[in-house]
């Protein structure tokens, strides 16, 4: 099915399932603890063995020698591969370091070697007594330093790489008030709590990979690649994803290794990445530099905007993209965005939960706080009268839904944003300052291609096939909705299967994308199904409505099961779309709304409540979607508040590579979340007419929470997250 | 990355802080700890010649000989007072800390305090206890004397005596 015209009414309006707040069906087996997660899958494989991975502990360099003779004598041990086994393993599109093969050392805990023995323990022990020797050659680290000669990226104009729209420096010399500050986040780690892990086996030339990733169809595509297999003789089974947050999107070396040692081995092999390796074998999210200059008339509307981000990779990495929200979100004639890309030998920068709006907003919502307070405006008003209903740079291409304003005032008005005082340091509650902060919210609605498969049997029950994953987020369940309410069924009469490569591809799970589009393909497929029961029941099926497991057309009603009595009945579709996404900007918007209290004495920030208003199209689960934004508010806190890899830029790694050294928020981290949903249909998204959620929640947070802190305190922190060190010095005298 | 590590008390070999919070509660108190050796023989050490400086062997951490284990660790007789432990981390719970403070503030002004995460032992000087009448910018300045801090962590000489003043404020109050 091509989505090519605005969605008109179609059944999924009915809303007698979807659009509930509804359970998740997946939600009695992750509580009883049976719902299998990767390395809990005993019983796909009989006598599995266990690997154990060897981290490089050069940065950059070369591996001269790798001696194995004590790990090979070891205990229990069944085989042992290593990098010096094989040249460099091609590598898929989106990846940016090599994965394995080689002796060339790219970055800190690369992969070098597997250990495959009879045990976890064993094979530890055996990894142990490996002995490499390494030719250390000098690498770059430190992102500030390489910034000043980092080079343009991203050239979509004859500017060299800049982005411009007007005049912008004209514009913003003339202006009477302006802004001109520099901003930075750290290097944050996605800190799943699964660990990545495989379990691999083979059969002949077939391999069956049973894993954790968020994107089935890259992931077999890449493993074909990576392993010089055809990809028909890759397969990838991931029903559960224990979080991944852009950290599993792609192919990593547990996949790699588990088939390299099983194939070694002649066994199935076991393995998961140990939580000290993840940090830097993995991706994480990339450090950036922004600087910012805002310019505004005294009426407050922005007159001059630019945005320029330093971030650094890999050679074959990317920039964060944090000036992508610039172009979009605040009117003004005269606009420059651009981004320099460093050349770096960390680990490799990647995808993290809304890459580039998560950064990006940090920063730019701070900035506009900061020309509120030039321009002795409330931030909320500044917010609102340079919203615009149309893509700033090309005024013809309007939004399909915009309600910021609208989210902005609901949240003020159910936050109590009148109680807030603009002179900080104002408020105090015993030891503790208090303040409140405000940003807004914003992240882009991705379209992707999704496939499906249905199949109804004679008892009535629908079965949904697709490679999408739940990766935590609720997918089951608004599969389910979905194809319940296009069958005319209830929730109970549906079953999904996902994650499993031999299932159609869809959209997988990243960028907010999952839940509207991979419904969307269920949608297409449940069209076809329901044409497919209308014309074995000899109805038409232009008219036939499908309700309580009963298909009525005209006069004519017949049981859905009947359709099925001659054998089960198959429909597969996919969703694809025209151009709705060049005619609008497909956007989702959000007002983050923070109460913080800070520690006179000692700095320390708490936050106290937060409130988030969304408007980001149809809820197709209210429940899990909450879920969703109040997860991407919490990690909102941890970018704020503490989340910081610390690079070593002596040897070239993320020294705090675990968890109780990178610290993410914990319960009492979070004592009161609210949020609020209006309700927003867009046609122009989907037969659904939703949109993505999930990364909206965190993007804005930040910089609500460097807003309220700064109410509280006075003391204005440019650089994440805000930790007590970086205000001390400016906090009032106690003694 | 230097940021969480010690201030007063540290070598060129080792730069670690003691982690603990309840060894610095027991060093306010003056606990002593009870031994006991593979031979039978029994010792009591106080708790203030239990933890040691690294020096060039930071690898020996406590008075422990190899075979001996702690049976028991004794308080002493209550010494009245405000008893106050107050914990300075990054986030609300399950972090260790940037600093702590444990205190015993009588109602003359006169007392006892003992700061985690700053050296390589519960930190302790009795000298800097004369001192705590005329407050926390005072205590701190002999508590911390001698400080060798680096870059990254000198917030903490800083945060020692806002923290302290914190604690001898809620003793008053």
């Amino acid at each position: 099915m091509k989505f090519e015209t605005p969605a008109t009414n179609n059944p999924i309006d009915q809303l007698k399932v979807v659009g509930r707040a509804t359970d998740r069906i997946d939600g009695k087996f992750k509580t009883t603890g049976t719902a299998p997660y990767a390395y809990e899958r005993h019983d796909v494989a009989a006598n599995q063995a266990y690997g154990y991975v060897l981290g490089s502990a050069i940065a950059k360099g070369r591996i001269e020698k790798i001696d194995l003779a004590a790990a090979k004598a070891a205990p229990g041990v069944l085989a042992i591969v290593t990098t010096l086994d094989m040249p460099r393993l091609a590598k898929g599109p989106m990846n940016g370091a090599y994965l394995f093969g080689g002796a060339e050392i790219q970055h800190y805990h690369q992969a070098i070697a597997v250990v495959v023995a009879e045990t976890f323990e064993l094979a530890r022990a055996a990894t142990s007594l490996i002995r490499v020797q390494y030719d250390r050659a000098h690498g770059k680290f430190d992102l500030k330093g390489e910034a000043r000669s980092a080079p343009l990226v991203g050239a979509d104009s004859k500017e060299g790489g800049e982005h411009r729209v007007g005049e912008f420096e004209k514009a913003f010399s003339a202006a009477p008030v302006t802004l001109d500050q520099t901003y930075s986040t750290p290097d944050e780690s996605h800190a799943a709590m699964e660990p990545h892990a495989t379990i691999a086996w083979w059969n002949g030339d077939q391999v069956t990979l049973w894993t954790s990733n968020q994107m089935i169809a890259w992931g077999k595509r890449d493993v074909a690649k990576a392993l010089g297999l055809s990809p028909q003789n890759v397969r990838l089974d991931s029903p559960y994803v224990g979080g991944g947050f852009g950290g599993k999107l792609f192919l990593r070396a547990d996949a790699v290794l588990a088939a390299l040692g099983s194939r070694a081995a002649g066994r199935p092999v076991k393995l998961a990445m140990a939580r000290p390796v993840i940090a830097n074998n993995t991706t994480h999210r990339p450090a950036t530099i922004q600087r910012i200059r805002i310019g505004a008339g005294k009426d407050g509307k922005i007159t001059a905007i630019a945005h320029e981000s330093t971030s650094g990779n890999l050679p074959d990495g990317d920039p964060e993209t944090a000036v992508d929200q610039t172009k979009l979100l605040y009117a003004g004639a005269n606009r420059l965005t651009s981004m320099r890309l460093a050349m770096l030998d960390l680990p490799e920068g990647n995808a993290m939960r809304a890459p580039g709006e998560a950064p990006g907003m940090m920063a730019l919502e701070i900035a506009i706080d900061e020309v509120a307070e030039k321009l002795g405006m409330d931030p909320v008003q500044l917010r609102i009268v340079n919203d615009t209903q149309t893509d700033p740079e090309k005024p013809d291409r309007r939004f399909s839904q915009r309600q910021l304003i609208e989210c902005l005032k609901i949240g003020a008005k159910k936050f109590g944003w009148d109680r807030r005082n603009a002179k900080p340091g104002s408020i105090t509650d015993g030891r503790w300052l208090v303040g409140m902060g405000v940003a807004a919210g914003f992240r882009n609605n991705l379209l992707m291609k999704s496939g499906a498969r249905v199949r109804l049997d004679v008892k009535g029950i629908v079965t949904v096939e697709t490679d999408m994953t739940d990766i935590g987020t609720g997918t089951y369940t608004i599969i389910a909705q979905t194809a319940a309410e296009m069958m005319g069924l209830g929730l109970d009469q549906v079953r999904v299967k996902l994650g499993d490569s031999d299932f159609p591809a869809s959209a997988g799970s990243g960028g907010q994308w999952g839940a509207n589009n991979s419904t969307a393909g269920v949608y297409a497929a449940c069209a076809k199904l329901r044409d497919a029961v209308a014309q074995k029941l000899g109805f038409n099926s232009v008219d036939a409505t499908f309700s309580d497991g009963v298909v009525k057309s005209g006069n004519k009603t017949a049981r859905l099961a009947d359709a099925a009595r001659d054998g089960v009945l198959v429909a597969e579709d996919f969703i694809e779309y025209g151009d709705l996404a060049k005619t609008y900007q497909q956007s989702t918007f959000a007002g983050h709304f923070v109460e913080v209290a800070v520690d006179r004495f000692t700095g320390e920030s708490r936050v106290r409540r937060m409130l988030a208003v969304c408007a980001a199209g149809r809820m197709l689960n209210p429940k899990s979607a909450r879920s969703q934004v109040i997860g991407a508010m919490t990690m909102g806190v941890g970018a704020a508040l503490m989340e910081e890899l610390a690079v070593d830029k002596r040897h070239g790694f993320f020294v705090n590579h675990d968890l109780a050294g990178y610290e993410v928020p914990v319960h009492a981290d979070i004592p009161h979340q609210e949020v609020i949903f209006l309700d927003e249909t867009d046609p122009i998204s989907s037969p659904m007419k939703a949109k993505g959620v999930g990364e909206l929640g965190l993007c804005g947070v930040g910089a609500a929470i460097a807003n309220a802190v700064y109410n509280a305190t006075g003391v204005r922190v440019r650089d994440y997250p805000i930790t007590l060190d970086k205000m001390l010095d400016q906090m009032p005298e106690v003694a | 990355m230097t940021r969480s590590l010690g201030v007063v008390g540290t070598s060129e070999a080792c730069i670690a802080t003691h982690p603990s919070d309840m060894a610095i509660a027991m060093r306010t108190l003056d606990a002593t700890v009870e031994t006991i050796e593979p031979s039978g023989k029994t010792r009591t050490i106080p708790i203030a010649d239990f933890h040691n400086l690294p020096g060039d062997t930071p690898h020996i951490e406590t008075a422990l000989q190899p075979g001996e284990f702690i049976t028991s660790v004794t308080l002493p007789k209550p010494v009245g007072g405000k008893h106050i432990y107050r914990k300075v981390r990054d986030r609300a719970s399950y972090a260790f800390a940037l600093v702590s403070v444990g205190a015993i503030v009588q109602p003359d002004g006169t007392g006892r305090v003992a700061v985690g995460g700053v050296a390589h032992k519960p930190w302790r000087v009795e000298a800097a206890e004369a001192e705590l009448p005329r407050g926390a910018k005072a205590t701190t300045a002999r508590l911390l004397d001698g400080a060798k801090p680096t870059d990254e962590n000198k917030f903490k000489l800083a945060l020692v005596e806002r923290t302290l003043a914190s604690v001898l404020a809620e003793a008053k109050g």
